[in-house]
């Protein structure tokens, strides 16, 4: 990532805009068509990728039974049709 | 105008998500049991409003983050917040870029797995300022859009995408501390001319 070509530089800087999907068809295209002709590009890129895999893999929880049991008789409870 | 009777069976799926994201959010169970359920039971009083077909998910999580930022982030005064602009872009990819390739017969995804443990990734995540840590759990854990955590952290698009590169950046950081503690990063990079 030390000599950059301008196509290089360019893609990089959408590098977080094209993983999140926020790119629209044109720009999209465009930085697959480098990424498949780049090397050093796809490999940053698969890194990020692959980070955020291993970030959203890692903070997903158990939901402990008793807050289940807990949230599903208090709304239990509102739903009955009660004194109004 | 949604009918309450719905409410139970379709918003029930979410709670995973929702607990893992409380849980960050509070960094600690019980806190966390309590903000989900009574973002439930704000959301349940509230199904009324939500209008059916729209995403519900993202209605939830406006109710989370809000029920959050109302009730228990008073409880601490923050100091001020940096903006990490002295952190560069692409931090960890320049330091262990490569290294999960390191051993050709396994995928580089088990390899940065075994790089980043769960209790270092929550710990990474968890470390950063709430500006930022908000705006990267809906993004890069829940999958949210720019204009969906817009519209559930109220804030407009750029401020979004403005914390989620710093928050990144910041993230980045935090995360090679944790692997330089445990020895498994390489020193600070060769800078080349």
């Amino acid at each position: 990532m030390d000599e950059l070509k301008p196509d290089c530089a360019e893609s990089l800087k959408e590098l977080y805009a094209f993983l999140d999907g926020e790119l629209t068809g044109d720009r999209r295209t465009h930085i697959k068509a480098h990424l498949d002709e780049c090397l050093p590009c796809y490999e940053a890129f698969d890194f990020e990728a692959e980070l955020r895999i291993v970030v959203s893999t890692r903070c997903r929880e158990e939901v402990p039974e008793a807050l289940r049991a807990r949230v599903a008789d208090a709304l239990k409870k509102l739903g009955e049709p009660g004194p109004s | 105008m949604a009918d309450p009777a719905h409410f139970t069976d379709l918003a029930m799926e979410h709670m995973p998500s929702l607990y893992s994201a409380a849980l960050r959010m509070t960094r600690n169970p019980a806190d966390a049991e309590d903000l989900v359920q009574e973002t439930y039971l704000r959301a349940f009083r509230g199904f009324g409003g939500f209008e059916e077909g729209t995403n519900l998910k993202a209605w939830l999580y406006r109710i989370l983050t809000n029920t959050f930022i109302n009730r228990y982030r008073a409880k601490k005064r923050r100091p001020e917040e940096t903006d990490f602009d002295d952190v560069e872009d692409f931090y960890l990819y320049k330091r262990m870029g490569g290294l999960e390739e390191a051993r050709q017969s396994r995928s580089a995804e088990d390899e940065l797995m075994d790089l980043f443990p769960e209790a270092e990734v929550k710990g990474a995540v968890e470390s950063l300022p709430e500006n930022f840590r908000l705006p990267v759990l809906l993004a890069d854990v829940e999958g949210f859009s720019y204009k969906e955590i817009a519209e559930i952290l109220d804030i407009p698009i750029g401020t979004v995408m403005s914390r989620l590169h710093r928050g990144r950046k910041a993230l980045q950081k935090a995360l090679y501390e944790f692997a330089a503690e445990r020895g498994l990063a390489p020193e600070e990079p060769a800078t080349s001319g």
